[in-house]
């Protein structure tokens, strides 16, 4: 692609410095309205986090957007190596975090690792990090043709679609529709990085010259069929249902089309061998066209290698030596609320959000397989960002962490709602716990849990966000907002 | 006692959680000794009037909906044979419509429907999206409330012959302006209500399965017993608040 390969920067790293701070750098000039509205939204974003209104990591961005839509256009423009941006439904934030890890040593990056995936959360990154050189953003599903079209990204990552709080993004066939009128609209030079096991995702790049299609490639880790919630399963051109050599995480896999219509493409970037390690690591070779190397990656999960072979697919169109991706994928730990493991005490809590079917039966998935927890608080709410529209619940295959439960503690503002998916589900309702209050809800959990014991929470995204907050408060964690390079989070994943 | 279920395409309308209703009808009829079979009816699979004592169709993605569409209408007359014998039957939101005389999308393309309900759908302008409340008397004198999720385009609208299925006490319902939700046709039910529909409102699904057995049993409803509905209750309160504080309305 037309960013050249990863070259050393000497000079100021990119984040120990306040988010904050006035602009600086010699190189920083710009017309005297941009300078007025960035030191502005800059300020606002300062008096939110004084409020104590959370991250104050999208006031900035929402100021300069209401004042000057096309700022963040203008601000983009400026990155010397542009910006590739990263959507997805399951794994943007952390798939956007380890190429953020693997490339940030070397370049200063403008990157929204808090999660403010909307427009202003992008035009937030861009204010907190003048000096940036190269902007990269995960980007909400649906608003990611408007932010493709203002940014004009040098390159794009498209995870997978899975179906997710349709009360929010509508139909499936919608969302796709939309990126593929967002992806036809980039200029050729502009490279697509797609997950070539989604069959609609494969399909947007079919013509595409400049593409990189990433995916797995070891039918010993398939599943023995695709599970009950999987979208995307009829043949893209004939609607016929696909079969599959190989189903990996949902309808994600080794696809073709039985009439001859689809199939899986070759694949650029791929996992092979891989090796699931429990609750702490996965192990897999990383296939690509500059060689072939060994990772062991700090997470666990089918889908965390998903994430890392989309990073390093990302990166390697970025120009990075594969060297650097090896080594980025390795130092990589989770990003917050996503696998995240928390000390408290003599206990620890692993957060594991859930948020979608097909995310939280890989969570499940990954925890039945490594070490079925006995007790679990699981937290539903129901915000927007949640999802107001809860049915997703029946749908994700709970079942087998229901099996190894002695208690659950079910939690958040639709707690009963959940209680009565495990109750329909098989478990016997004396082992529920209905405590709507998360706080509580918590603390009733590391009371069931045995000294020197793991504590899993499966929180959907207001209520990690809250969690964190309760941790975050008793001084286990730091805040979201202040957990990364850039400005941390806000917003939703 | 045995009830069979015949679940249409169950591999293509599942869009809502659709299997938390079958979950719900499962567990309920366990709990009460009850045998219950669910039967999948895919595409171009036979539906034998007499076999099921409940029918069952859900929701699906418009792709999903237009490939279902032609089998499910070519089904017409069965479904007819099915109800008049006594059947029982649910059809939720795209499962409703397709249960209606035809589906017009917003390009004015029309999808046919199975004619069991006298209603036609049209595409609207506007999503109606957001939690519901309805009060219904599917019995002489006996109000209950039935809460629930709604998303959908189409405007529903009942024809002379129908009868709906509620009155909207929150939220949009068939069209956001007639104040009247789903349609009931005897033992028929059909509805745009998902969250799923069951589990938060299991006097419904008691009364659909009373009405299944009553297909089963070659008579009359038979009561059933009563069983522990605490949690419920309280899902269903939290669900009926949710709809009254922000149930879908036009500006």
């Amino acid at each position: 692609m037309s960013n050249g390969p990863t070259s050393p920067v000497r000079g100021t790293p990119p984040s120990p410095e306040p988010p904050n701070e006035g602009m600086r750098g010699p190189h920083y000039t710009c017309p005297v309205r941009l300078r007025l509205e960035i030191a502005l939204a800059r300020l606002a974003g300062r008096l939110s986090r004084l409020a104590a209104r959370g991250g104050g990591t999208t006031i900035p961005g929402k100021l300069l957007a209401a004042v000057d839509p096309g700022g963040v256009g203008r601000l983009a423009a400026r990155l010397p190596r542009g910006a590739a941006l990263v959507s997805a439904t399951n794994g943007k934030t952390t798939s956007t975090a380890m190429v953020a890890e693997i490339l940030g040593r070397d370049t200063r990056l403008a990157h929204n690792a808090a999660g403010a995936n909307l427009v202003s959360g992008v035009a937030s990154a861009l204010l907190a990090a003048p000096g940036a050189e190269l902007g990269l953003f995960e980007v909400d599903e649906a608003a990611f043709p408007e932010v493709a079209r203002r940014v004009r990204p040098h390159a794009v990552l498209l995870g997978n679609l899975f179906r997710d709080q349709l009360d929010r993004y509508g139909e499936l066939e919608i969302v796709a529709e939309r990126w593929r009128g967002a992806i036809d609209a980039l200029p050729e030079d502009a490279t697509v990085v797609a997950n070539a096991d989604d069959p609609r995702l494969a399909d947007l790049v079919r013509s595409r010259a400049r593409a990189v299609r990433f995916g797995l490639d070891d039918p010993s880790v398939a599943r023995d069929q695709v599970p009950h919630a999987a979208d995307s399963t009829y043949c893209v051109v004939c609607g016929t249902p696909y079969v599959y050599a190989a189903p990996y995480v949902g309808h994600l896999g080794d696809y073709r089309c039985p009439a001859g219509h689809d199939e899986r493409p070759p694949l650029d970037v791929a996992a092979r061998s891989i090796v699931l390690e429990g609750l702490e690591r996965t192990e897999f070779d990383l296939v690509t066209p500059s060689g072939t190397r060994r990772i062991s990656l700090a997470l666990a999960g089918l889908y965390n290698v998903y994430n890392a072979v989309a990073a390093a697919s990302l990166a390697l169109s970025l120009g990075a030596p594969l060297d650097a991706i090896v080594d980025g994928l390795e130092r990589f730990e989770a990003a917050f609320g996503r696998f995240e493991r928390i000390r408290t005490g003599d206990r620890t809590v692993l957060m594991l959000l859930v948020k979608n079917p097909a995310g939280a039966n890989e969570a499940i998935r990954t925890l039945v397989d490594g070490r079925p927890p006995a007790v679990a608080v699981i937290a539903l709410n129901d915000e927007i960002a949640d999802g107001r529209d809860v049915s997703w619940i029946w749908d994700v295959d709970f079942e087998p962490l229901g099996a190894s439960l002695d208690r659950l503690v079910a939690t958040g503002s639709r707690a009963q709602e959940l209680a009565l998916r495990f109750k329909y589900g098989g478990l016997d309702p004396d082992r529920i716990e209905v405590v709507p209050a998360l706080e509580r809800a918590l603390d009733r959990g590391l009371e069931l849990t045995p000294a020197g014991g793991e504590l899993c929470v499966l929180p959907t995204y207001t209520a990690m966000l809250a969690l964190r907050r309760v941790a975050a408060d008793r001084g286990l964690v730091r805040p979201y907002w202040e957990t990364t390079s850039a400005e941390a989070v806000g917003g939703r994943s | 006692m045995r009830v069979v279920v015949g679940h249409l395409y169950p591999d293509y309308l599942n869009i809502y959680a659709d299997r938390g209703n079958m979950a719900v009808l499962a567990g309920r009829a366990a709990w009460r000794g009850i045998e219950l079979e669910i039967r999948p009816i895919g595409m171009g699979d036979p539906l034998r009037p007499g076999e099921h004592d409940l029918l069952y169709v859900g929701g699906g993605q418009d792709r999903e909906q237009a490939l279902v569409a032609p089998d499910l209408a070519a089904r017409a007359d069965a479904l007819e044979e099915a109800l008049a014998g006594g059947a029982a039957a649910l059809a939720v939101c795209g499962g409703y419509q397709l249960f209606g005389r035809f589906y017009r999308d917003r390009a004015g393309v029309e999808l046919p429907g199975a004619g069991v309900f006298d209603l036609e759908t049209i595409a609207g302008e506007r999503r109606m999206i957001g939690d519901v409340l309805l009060e219904c008397e599917l019995e002489p004198g006996e109000r209950r409330t039935v809460a629930g999720f709604e998303n959908h385009a189409g405007r529903t609208i009942l024809g002379p012959g129908a009868r709906p299925l509620g009155r909207v006490v929150a939220g949009f319902g068939n069209d956001g302006e007639s104040g009247f939700e789903g349609c009931r046709r005897g033992r028929a039910l059909g509805t745009y209500l998902h969250g799923p529909l069951f589990p938060r409102n299991p006097w419904l699904a008691d009364w659909l399965l009373a009405q299944a057995l009553g297909h089963a049993l070659g008579g009359e409803p038979p009561e059933l017993a009563p069983l522990p509905d605490e949690l419920e209750r309280e899902a269903h309160e939290v669900s009926a608040e949710r709809a009254r504080a922000r149930g879908g309305r036009f500006d």
